[in-house]
């Protein structure tokens, strides 16, 4: 259908609107970040010529790559602890009336609309050594002596855990929506048992929300630097904490932005195996 | 024949405290293709439920070929379901679809393969064992999850509305295909519908249900012909009720004045006695229109014509208003013959294709007593 002349200059508008967002907000800093991974580091002016590799070549220093580790393992646990609670969850969550989900699906955005930041330092009241996590326990007298629970990588799991478990739910509340209880019930009819049908018809038909999921939480718990700067003392870093600290305390501008395209790589990737396993189940999905 | 393969005693079922299944009993023989028939609510689905493993019963037994099965599992019953909307798995391929029971039965890979194939055949999708669901259409989707179902070859197919979501055309296709497969296969066939048409034409015996209590249990021309109460006669076909009064009662006959008109009527098997009122039920191809002249029949007017290729149905209103549908074939004599609406005509049977049904305690209003048109 051709549009009438009326919508054409509306149409245009829009496009250049969203094109205009895409390039000037989007591509532009990247390809500025891509840049600055390639200069060389300038005290005086942050950046400065000649083109090099040798950002990404830092990458590889040991002292660097074993905070990349220990910020990927804490990332990859607080990921599992939110699959292990938000699998079941959402299962749960899709299970109940109608009315009773659209409550838990209201509670569970509910402390998006409270800053993160402020957040987590509730959190760090509750799991303070004179906080109301010990002094709950102690007054039970079920320990004789307060733990010790902040500034340890426990913590910053914890508050990580906090802040991502609902990006974790919502995209598997969503497949879990979409799995039709006659699919179970044809599994049960056809000779499985709860473990036979839960590997072979739950597993793969929410799969692409587990995956969804993951790239939801396991990125964003290598960026929020402030979790570990409230909760986690000078110990436990994030990469978020190296790139923070590249750009606003080392002023090393080409290592900062390695650092984050290494993320946004990661991003890609998990991305790429998203759409694969969407895929592999049809245009229509759950249908 | 007729030896008992699925025995269903005393079933009871609530939800929420309403009873959508009421002590109900049931033998399903060997072989035969049984449909559960009845409006929506009357607990079809859920007697079908019960039979497969999905829900238990509060009460009662369900026992296949004397082995009681009340409290197996689904899986481990040796039934198969065809479900409403087919249920196939998005994720595999109809291949992998089909092979998925005997997957759970840890057949040998070889006779997978060789199964899965005859089924396909069976059901003439043999090239599409690599498509996935979403890629084939309605009637082929249907039949993937008829060969899913009889590859695993139970004792009993359990079918829940498997055409309701087919078009008019592809569901007699799918009539025929279905009533073929349960003779090769020999397999016991329990249909659930709420399709008359269908239940009549498929089965060996029907089983009319409402609220959770069988209204009938019969041949479908048993039920058809002689439906045992007013619900049967209303919702299996069309019918037009009478109202009759007795006035004599003979050794094999009756004297009943129908609306003013005094006919000698067969003496039907309940007790009558005289002046006891009756429901005189016709089906509307045994109604005659005659001339309004004639002596017989019971004066009206037509109100409308409906052309149906084969027949011509017309709705007659009589004097006390009284609706009457009649269903006539065309007369190959008389290639003009067709009604004016308003023509004045009479209304008349032959004696002895009526049936007769006592007075029931709780009547339905009377206006739903006239025959939808």
């Amino acid at each position: 259908m051709k549009p009438s002349p009326m919508q054409q200059p509306f149409r245009t508008a829009v496009l250049i609107l969203v094109w205009g967002w895409l390039l000037f907000l989007v591509l532009a800093p990247n390809l500025l970040v891509v840049g600055a991974s390639v200069m060389s580091r300038d005290p005086a002016r942050f950046l400065s010529l000649p083109l090099n590799l040798d950002a990404y070549r830092q990458l590889l220093d040991p002292l660097y790559l074993e905070v990349f580790l220990h910020s990927l393992y804490m990332a990859v646990m607080t990921t599992l602890a939110c699959l292990l609670v938000g699998y079941p969850f959402a299962w749960a969550l899709s299970r109940v009336g109608k009315q009773r989900q659209v409550l838990l699906v209201f509670l569970l955005i509910v402390p998006f609309w409270t800053n993160s930041l402020v957040r987590t330092y509730a959190l760090k009241l509750i799991l303070a050594t004179n906080g109301l996590l010990n002094n709950a326990l102690l007054a039970l007298g079920w320990i004789d002596e307060p733990m010790k629970l902040l500034y340890t990588e426990g913590a910053v799991i914890i508050g990580l855990v906090y802040l991502l478990l609902p990006f974790m739910i919502l995209p598997l509340y969503s497949v879990f929506d979409d799995l039709r209880e006659e699919l179970l019930m044809a599994s049960h009819d056809l000779g499985a048992g709860r473990w036979a049908t839960f590997a072979h018809v739950i597993v793969p038909l929410t799969l692409p929300g587990v995956l969804a999921g993951v790239m939801l939480v396991l990125l964003p718990a290598m960026g929020l630097f402030f979790v570990p700067d409230i909760l986690g003392g000078s110990r436990n870093l994030l990469v978020g904490n190296v790139i923070k600290n590249q750009f606003l305390d080392a002023r090393n501008w080409p290592f900062g932005a390695a650092a984050s395209i290494l993320l946004t790589l990661a991003m890609a990737f998990l991305l790429f195996a998203h759409k694969l396993s969407k895929r592999r189940l049809g245009e229509e999905g759950g249908a | 024949m007729n030896k008992t393969l699925l025995s269903l005693h005393h079933l009871s079922k609530e939800f929420d405290g309403k009873t959508v299944l009421d002590s109900l009993d049931l033998e399903i023989y060997d072989g035969e293709f049984i449909t559960l028939l009845g409006p929506s609510g009357c607990g079809k689905t859920t007697l079908l439920r019960l039979m497969a493993g999905f829900e238990q019963p509060d009460a009662g037994t369900i026992t296949l070929s004397g082995v009681d099965l009340t409290h197996t599992p689904p899986e481990r019953r040796p039934l198969n379901t065809v479900f409403q909307h087919y249920a196939l798995f998005p994720h595999m391929s109809v291949f992998d679809n089909v092979a998925y029971g005997l997957k759970m039965e840890k057949r040998p890979k070889d006779e997978i393969r060789q199964r899965v194939r005859e089924a396909l055949a069976m059901v003439q999708l043999e090239d599409y064992a690599n498509r996935r669901p979403h890629q084939l259409s309605g009637g082929q989707q249907q039949r993937v999850a008829i060969a899913r179902a009889v590859v695993k070859r139970p004792k009993v197919l359990l079918l829940d509305e498997p055409l309701s979501a087919l078009d008019y055309k592809l569901r007699r296709t799918m009539q025929v295909e279905l009533k073929r497969l349960q003779r090769e296969l020999g397999i016991t066939f329990v249909f659930v519908t709420h399709d008359q048409e269908e239940a009549l034409s498929m089965s060996d015996r029907v089983v009319v249900l409402k609220d959770g209590r069988i209204q009938q249990l019969g041949t479908p021309r048993e039920v058809y012909e002689r439906p045992a109460n007013l619900f049967t006669a209303r919702f299996v076909g069309e019918t037009n009720f009478f109202p009759g009064t007795v006035t004599a009662v003979g050794e094999n006959e009756l004297r009943v004045d129908v609306l003013g008109l005094a006919r000698t009527l067969r003496k039907p098997t309940f007790a009558v006695a005289e002046g006891q009122r009756l429901h005189v039920l016709l089906r509307p191809e045994d109604i005659r229109v005659l001339d309004p002249a004639d002596a017989d029949g019971l004066p009206g007017k037509i109100v409308e014509r409906n052309y149906k290729g084969s027949t011509l149905d017309s709705v007659i209103h009589l004097a006390d208003g009284t609706e009457v549908l009649a269903s006539e074939f065309f007369d190959e004599d008389d290639p003009a013959f067709d009604y004016r609406l308003g023509e004045p005509v009479k209304v008349s049977w032959v004696d002895g294709w009526e049936w007769l049904l006592p007075e029931e305690v709780d009547p339905t209003p009377a206006e739903d007593r006239t025959v939808e048109a």
